[in-house]
């Protein structure tokens, strides 16, 4: 009896619950509203390849740069106690370095996309390093930061391109946003799980994990520590563009082609969505990526069941908002504590009425 | 040799002068000079449009909506926190309004400014509670907001619709002549400048807003909260209650931003106010105030408006026809902005 009640009381304590609930709530709606929603089938793309079809399938497949934009936006919230709202502008810049690459006729098929995606990453760490220089060494904080490179970055991207705006024809990189020939899953998923798989070994091999938590729950005591804060928020903030890069280059091999203005539009904004629906303090400190990631694919499955149901595009936000309402309000603190609070009063009135 | 100890005398007292000003006094000093410097480049070596009073008047009739929002932000953002919301209500607001009037002219113009006011109260009464009550990040509720008004603004209408209620039309057009402004155009012909009438409701709100910011106990509270609220609690000044009303008073401003936005645009659409929550945060920071809270001045935000809107100015009329110089410029700027800030508090703090 004892140990039961404090499995529960540990379960209930831990932040994971509240993401791990959503999903649940999630998946049974859908299973009581159209089961279907969870078959996967073969089916067959453009190429001719067969290949998997379905919701869960495209759920994975969408939110594979939210997932990635997850992780890299836990490590600097944690850090910095602050957000990164400019990664859509962002992918803006890293996708129209990506695509400059492809677009040069010099390059052969293979080369340019390798040279792209470095390209790609580079444009990353830059953008990245710029904020964090803004953000470590001039103290400024990170919202405002990188609200330069939000006004700026889409503007940016344009400038790169020139203004030109072909399709990609090299069908390597198209394979990269589409389907491998002979695999049945698209490659942004299996990219995702790569980059999944090498932040948990990073987080498990290194003390990166340690270092940001303690930077970002007290810097000051972290430098008295031995840690250099300054340098591990600049990390963090060249981690997260790394992540962009790795998202310009999904972003835009999915259609071989960029729109500035709409390119991965108010993703910074779902990605921030996500590191709080996993139970992340926005305010820094403690973070689990495992919740983060989580969370960018509860995000993608709720806008999924939404379209199910038949919610119109554009109102896809007012839905998506009363939704994140309720999460986060089941999750802030106060809520949780007076929840609990009339939860022992009502078992312990239970508990004396039997001894009675 | 006397000339000189003189003029170090001066700059001594001139760096005195600066260093015994509060952050706030600075930063405010710095924005208005900036401004200054930046208009009069731009009348000696833009000339053109710049020469003409009209065209600080025209800055101010578009960026109207921009000054009440802006100056909403700033008091939240004083306090300590932050509101995104503010352009989607703007939007909402526009939707909501030209939907009720339509093309029924018989209808009162006073509803519509109820229906602003209203949606404003309403979200930013919501939001306070959450932000100030529950304690939940400011950031994500007002996130949630923006999503709420964009969305439910798209359930209202998806088309664009214009408004051709008399009464709004024609306060709409009503221009109001500025005495002593006016000016002889390239076809010399005498014309006055004007205002629109929600330039005066703006100035009236920064007015009021100045007032309230600096010679009242709820002002003063804004700023202590933001400075410390641990200290601000210390002192007995109801944390919680200022927060939420730093809230309201933000979403109230964001629903008259959105009458005010009527009054210039004369339609409602589902692209209304997109990006608004952007450019008021970013004028607010470029007017001094800090994200950090505790730090910044209305007069700050007004010129933080005008300076942004001469940015973009200046970016079009000096030839740079491609559309992306305007968001590279103003990121420059505001990065220049940003940097002066963090270099001059940190001098100061040591």
């Amino acid at each position: 009896m004892q140990k039961r009640k404090i499995s529960i009381k540990n379960l209930a304590s831990k932040q994971i619950i509240i993401p791990l609930a959503a999903l649940l709530l999630l998946v049974i709606f859908n299973l009581i509203n159209d089961y279907t929603f969870f078959s996967i089938e073969w089916g067959q793309n453009a190429a001719g390849g067969s290949i998997l079809t379905g919701s869960i399938i495209s759920i994975l497949d969408e939110a594979s740069e939210l997932a990635i934009l997850a992780i890299g936006m836990t490590l600097v919230t944690a850090a910095s106690g602050g957000q990164d709202i400019s990664v859509g502008a962002g992918i803006a810049i890293t996708g129209s370095a990506t695509l400059k690459i492809i677009f040069n006729p010099n390059f052969g098929e293979g080369t340019a996309v390798i040279l792209a995606i470095l390209m790609a990453v580079l444009a990353g760490v830059i953008c990245g390093a710029f904020n964090g220089v803004l953000v470590s060494a001039f103290k400024i904080p990170p919202m405002v930061a990188t609200l330069i490179l939000f006004t700026a970055g889409r503007s940016i991207g344009s400038w790169i391109l020139g203004g030109g705006n072909d399709n990609a024809t090299n069908g390597i990189f198209l394979k990269i946003g589409q389907y491998i020939p002979g695999i049945p899953i698209p490659t942004t998923i299996l990219v995702t799980a790569v980059v999944i798989i090498l932040f948990a070994l990073i987080f498990k091999f290194t003390n990166l994990k340690l270092y940001m938590q303690a930077v970002g729950i007290n810097s000051q005591s972290s430098r008295l520590n031995g840690l250099n804060p300054t340098m591990i928020k600049f990390l963090s903030f060249v981690i997260l563009g790394i992540c962009v890069g790795i998202c310009g280059v999904l972003n835009t091999s999915r259609i071989g082609t960029i729109n500035h203005s709409s390119c991965a539009k108010d993703i910074e904004m779902d990605a921030i969505l996500a590191v709080a629906l996993g139970g992340n303090a926005l305010s820094g400190g403690k973070f689990s990526v495992t919740g983060a990631i989580l969370g960018a694919y509860i995000i993608q499955f709720l806008q999924k069941t939404l379209y199910k149901i038949q919610v119109p595009a554009s109102a896809l936000y007012a839905f998506k908002a009363v939704v994140v309402i309720v999460l986060v309000i089941f999750s802030a603190p106060v809520v949780r504590e007076s929840i609990s609070r009339n939860w022992k009063k009502l078992t312990s009135k239970k508990s004396s009425k039997e001894v009675a | 040799m006397e000339n000189k100890t003189s003029n170090t005398n001066f700059f001594k007292k001139f760096t005195n002068k600066i260093g015994s000003m509060t952050e706030t006094n600075l930063l405010l000093t710095i924005t208005i000079t900036v401004f200054v410097l930046m208009y009069l480049g731009a009348m000696l070596f833009l000339q053109g449009g710049f020469l003409t009073p009209q065209n600080f008047f025209q800055m101010l009739n578009e960026n109207a909506t921009l000054i009440v929002l802006a100056c909403g932000l700033s008091v939240v953002m004083i306090t300590g926190g932050i509101d995104i919301s503010v352009g989607g209500v703007t939007g909402l607001v526009t939707m909501c309004s030209a939907v009720y009037l339509g093309e029924d002219s018989s209808k009162s113009m006073w509803v519509v400014l109820l229906i602003a006011l209203g949606i404003g109260l309403a979200f930013g009464v919501v939001q306070g509670l959450l932000v100030a009550y529950l304690d939940i990040q400011p950031f994500i509720v007002t996130l949630a907001g923006m999503f709420f008004a964009k969305g439910m603004t798209t359930i209202v209408s998806t088309k664009p619709t214009d408004i051709k209620h008399e009464g709004l039309m024609a306060l709409k057009d009503t221009k109001i002549v500025v005495p002593g402004m006016s000016y002889v155009n390239s076809h010399d012909i005498r014309l006055d400048s004007y205002v629109e009438i929600g330039v005066l409701i703006a100035l009236f709100v920064v007015l009021v807003l100045f007032v309230v910011l600096r010679w009242t106990k709820l002002g003063r509270s804004f700023y202590a909260v933001g400075g410390n609220s641990q200290s601000a609690l210390m002192l007995g000044i109801n944390v919680k209650r200022t927060k939420f009303l730093s809230h309201v008073l933000c979403g109230l401003l964001a629903g008259l931003g959105g009458f005010l936005f009527l009054l210039h645009a004369g339609s409602g659409s589902p692209s209304n106010g997109g990006g608004y929550e952007m450019n008021a945060i970013a004028s607010s920071i470029i007017g001094g105030t800090m994200l950090t809270g505790g730090v910044g001045n209305i007069i700050g935000t007004l010129f933080g408006v005008t300076s942004l809107s001469t940015i973009k100015t200046i970016v079009a009329s000096a030839g740079l026809q491609d559309g992306w110089w305007t968001g590279i410029t103003v990121g420059f700027m505001l990065c220049l902005f940003l940097v002066i800030q963090s270099i001059v508090v940190g001098r100061k703090k040591k």
